[in-house]
């Protein structure tokens, strides 16, 4: 039985055009970049110093705190320098830039590819196995994965969400993962479970997937306690609290987490790498990114080195397009255009898509005409018409009244709009703004 | 890097759908109720309708060119619209100076003084209409019986509406059942062969129309279906009171402007409610209150006012009745 959230929601055009090409190893570039912070946290600190030599799986970078994780050396090589560099986020952070010679990696990195199900870890090594490893949220969020899979005092946790709904458009990563990876990312789940302590894990994948749920379902029948949940196609389906909705039912409270009804979300490239940190000792250093676009003359998606530059990848798709407009970081839905492509991918890359110059521009504002569908599309319950006016009024105060921060930015608003507003920008400062005055009134 | 990017906050892809397909979806929807009318009316209706939409689209583009001096928008469509809802609710051998006047009232006043679309609190064809059946009580309702396909224009022969003749029997102490014989049969009323505002008889081409309007999801069902589920029950239990003096709830769905009223003129985005709740509240309201005037208001007609009176309750329902917010009150298992 397909399952779904009840409220809001949009269909956009699909547009999987990768679904079907099976995921390629991107040859190794010839220097990577590797910012020190590729996670929610703390940056972590540089440990090598310029002209050191370092082997693939090497640390670079040790975690600074609780909130924070490792980063390694995705290539061997020398270190060329340490170096504030432009990311992903358009800001310059400091980064390790590593010259590539070979490919030597840490002897204790087991690289074969037979599957180890039995987990010898205990829970505490799991989880402290994810910290040293680097492994972050890889669905986009880069939430250290260490600090989800640790339950405070006070909560408990009874099941386990692995999130294969890839809701957004173009975006097929975790769909490859997960028919080429299938058992694996079940034996993450199981890990994942035991570090948690629980004995039940649902694996929720969209209805535009059912290679993925079969071969999932037939995978599952070997693993304790893992069910797959097919879920109707509805875009913001993979957000944390609308697919724990859909999948159990039970609704995270306004300004709540997922550990408030019990449940832990981990998505399925996540799942993976939680398997290579436990059972193959490997540090996260590569990642699979969907690189598409419908003038992009060779889509598909590569298994990629972590600080390849993005360049590298629209190289590997055949170059780019000659009527490209813009290119964004992550899902159509909610990622970020790039300005440039000399930056590097990070643990966060999902997808590089390139939109064509007559759809990278958005169109021309009018007025509102109060449909409402933007209050229809929205999965939280908000009227975005009314939070995006009050934010433009800078009535911060009734916008904080009308639940501004429980937006999780899907754009679903935006999207639905006829008269093409720019909600989601308002709501933004909004949100920014609200957040700051909560932030101010606790310190004074 | 020799090329610059287009760099902008997310989402990167937006809805084909936009003002301008949504004011045209409803002038194709309105596309059936006009054949009928021209069907039962003839030249009358094609003049009226011209007039009110060049008027409307005039009146909308002069006012924004040389009053407000910006860039005029008569291009989203929406001035089409007024102008196709205005003629539907005039009768078809309305002079063309009154229409004129009529879609002077409704974009000029009703609309462009609030500041164009988007803005106004008020329906503008509605507006436009109740302001010419206070000014022109005569015009206004001497209402052409349909023939077929005539030429006819002013000088077409006249009738009362269903909903008059029952109005004016009951106040002579008629029973309701010695009416109906004066009246079309419920048959020939959905067909539209009745007296009457000439977009608002034939109720299979305006059900037609909205049936468009939800497939294109231009509209939601909840307006038209709280409206005229609230005057069905109403009037059933009216009905079933006192069969001899209160018509049937088939007969009060199929006359006047309700069919119009529910589909088309309710539904108009600007002045209903924005929340599906705030939609069913508004919706029920506009059939209390035509029920209402129809039975023991001064005018045999009363849906034009319901939903005028219902507009002004509309920032109420926006501001009280709000969606549930996801996770505001929390019922887990």
């Amino acid at each position: 039985m397909f399952k779904t959230f009840p409220k809001g929601g949009i269909h956009p055009p699909e547009n999987k055009l990768t679904a079907d090409k099976a995921i390629e190893i991107l040859p190794l570039p010839v220097q990577v970049v590797v910012p020190v912070s590729q996670h929610i946290g703390a940056p972590a600190t540089p440990v090598v110093e310029k002209g050191a030599s370092v082997r693939t799986g090497q640390l670079i970078a040790q975690a600074k705190g609780f909130v924070s994780v490792n980063i390694h050396s995705p290539v061997s090589g020398r270190v060329n320098k340490i170096e504030p560099v432009v990311d992903t986020s358009g800001y310059k952070q400091m980064a390790v830039v590593i010259d590539v010679e070979g490919d030597e990696w840490v002897e204790t990195i087991d690289r074969s590819t037979t599957l180890v199900k039995e987990i010898t870890l205990s829970r505490e090594q799991i989880i402290e196995r994810c910290q040293q490893c680097g492994l972050v949220g890889l669905g986009g969020a880069t939430f250290p994965t260490h600090i989800k899979l640790t339950v405070p005092a006070g909560k408990k946790c009874d099941m386990v969400i692995i999130n294969g709904v890839e809701c957004e458009p173009y975006l097929t990563s975790d769909h490859r993962l997960m028919l080429e990876k299938g058992s694996e990312i079940l034996v993450g789940a199981s890990i994942i479970m035991k570090a948690l302590g629980v004995e039940k894990a649902v694996v929720g994948i969209e209805g535009n997937k059912p290679d993925a749920i079969s071969h999932l379902t037939g995978l599952a029948k070997d693993f304790k306690g893992i069910t797959i949940q097919p879920l109707k196609v509805k875009y913001p389906q993979g957000g944390e609290k609308q697919l724990i909705k859909a999948c159990t039912g039970r609704e995270v409270p306004s300004g709540g987490l997922p550990l408030d009804v019990g449940v832990v979300v981990q998505n399925v490239g996540t799942a993976f790498a939680v398997y290579e940190a436990v059972q193959k000792n490997k540090p996260l250093i590569e990642r699979v990114v969907t690189v598409t676009g419908k003038s992009v003359s060779k889509p598909g998606n590569f298994l990629v080195r972590i600080g390849t530059p993005v360049t590298d990848l629209i190289e590997a798709a055949g170059g780019m397009p000659s009527d490209t407009g813009k290119i964004v970081n992550g899902g159509p839905m909610m990622g970020k255009a790039l300005a440039m492509t000399d930056i590097p991918v990070t643990k966060g890359t999902s997808g590089i898509i390139i939109f064509p110059e007559e759809i990278s521009r958005r169109a021309e504002v009018m007025p509102c005409i109060r449909c409402g569908k933007c209050s229809s599309a929205c999965a939280m319950g908000l009227e975005p018409w009314l939070i995006s006016v009050l934010s433009e009024k800078a009535m911060f105060e009734k916008a904080e009244k009308e639940k501004i921060t429980d937006c999780m930015e899907c754009g679903a608003c935006q999207y639905t709009c006829p008269a093409k507003r720019p909600l989601l920008d308002y709501i933004r400062l909004g949100k920014t703004t609200v957040i700051r005055m909560a932030r101010e009134r606790v310190t004074k | 890097m020799d090329k610059l990017l287009n760099v902008s906050p997310s989402p990167h892809q937006q809805s084909p759908a936009s003002t301008r397909k949504l004011m045209y979806g409803v002038v194709i929807a309105l596309l059936p109720a006009l054949a009928a009318s021209v069907y039962y009316f003839g030249l009358g209706a094609i003049i009226v309708t011209l007039t009110s939409v060049l008027a409307c689209v005039m009146v909308e583009y002069l006012i924004q060119k040389f009053v407000l001096k910006t860039k005029p928008s008569v291009s989203d469509g929406s001035a089409v619209v007024t102008g196709l809802l205005l003629a539907f609710n005039v009768p078809s051998n309305l002079p063309v100076y009154i229409v004129i006047i009529g879609a002077i009232v409704s974009i000029g006043i009703a609309k462009m003084t609030f500041g164009g679309l988007g803005n106004n609190p008020f329906n503008p064809a509605l507006v436009g209409r109740v302001f010419l059946l206070i000014s022109f009580p005569v015009r206004m309702t001497s209402w052409p019986v349909p023939s077929g396909f005539r030429t006819g224009y002013a000088d077409a022969v006249t009738g009362a509406t269903p909903l008059g003749i029952l109005s004016e029997g009951i106040k002579n102490g008629e029973a309701v059942s010695s009416l109906m014989d004066k009246i079309p049969s419920h048959m020939q009323m959905f067909y539209g062969r009745m007296g009457g505002s000439m977009g608002e008889v034939a109720a299979a081409a305006l059900i037609l129309g909205g049936i468009f309007l939800l497939w294109r999801k231009i509209i939601t069902w909840h307006i038209p279906v709280s409206v005229l589920v609230t005057v069905v029950i109403f009037t059933g239990i009216l009905w079933l009171i006192n069969p001899d003096k209160y018509a049937d709830p088939v007969f009060h769905l199929l006359t006047g402007g309700l069919m119009l009223g529910a589909i088309f003129m309710a539904t108009d985005y600007v002045t209903s409610p924005m929340t599906h709740k705030g939609m069913i509240i508004y919706g029920a309201g506009i059939g209390i209150i035509t029920v209402l005037i129809r039975n023991w208001g001064a005018y045999p007609e009363g849906v034009s006012f319901a939903i005028l009176i219902m507009n002004a309750f509309v920032p109420l329902l926006n501001m009280y009745v709000k969606p549930r917010r996801f996770g505001k009150e929390v019922k887990n298992g």
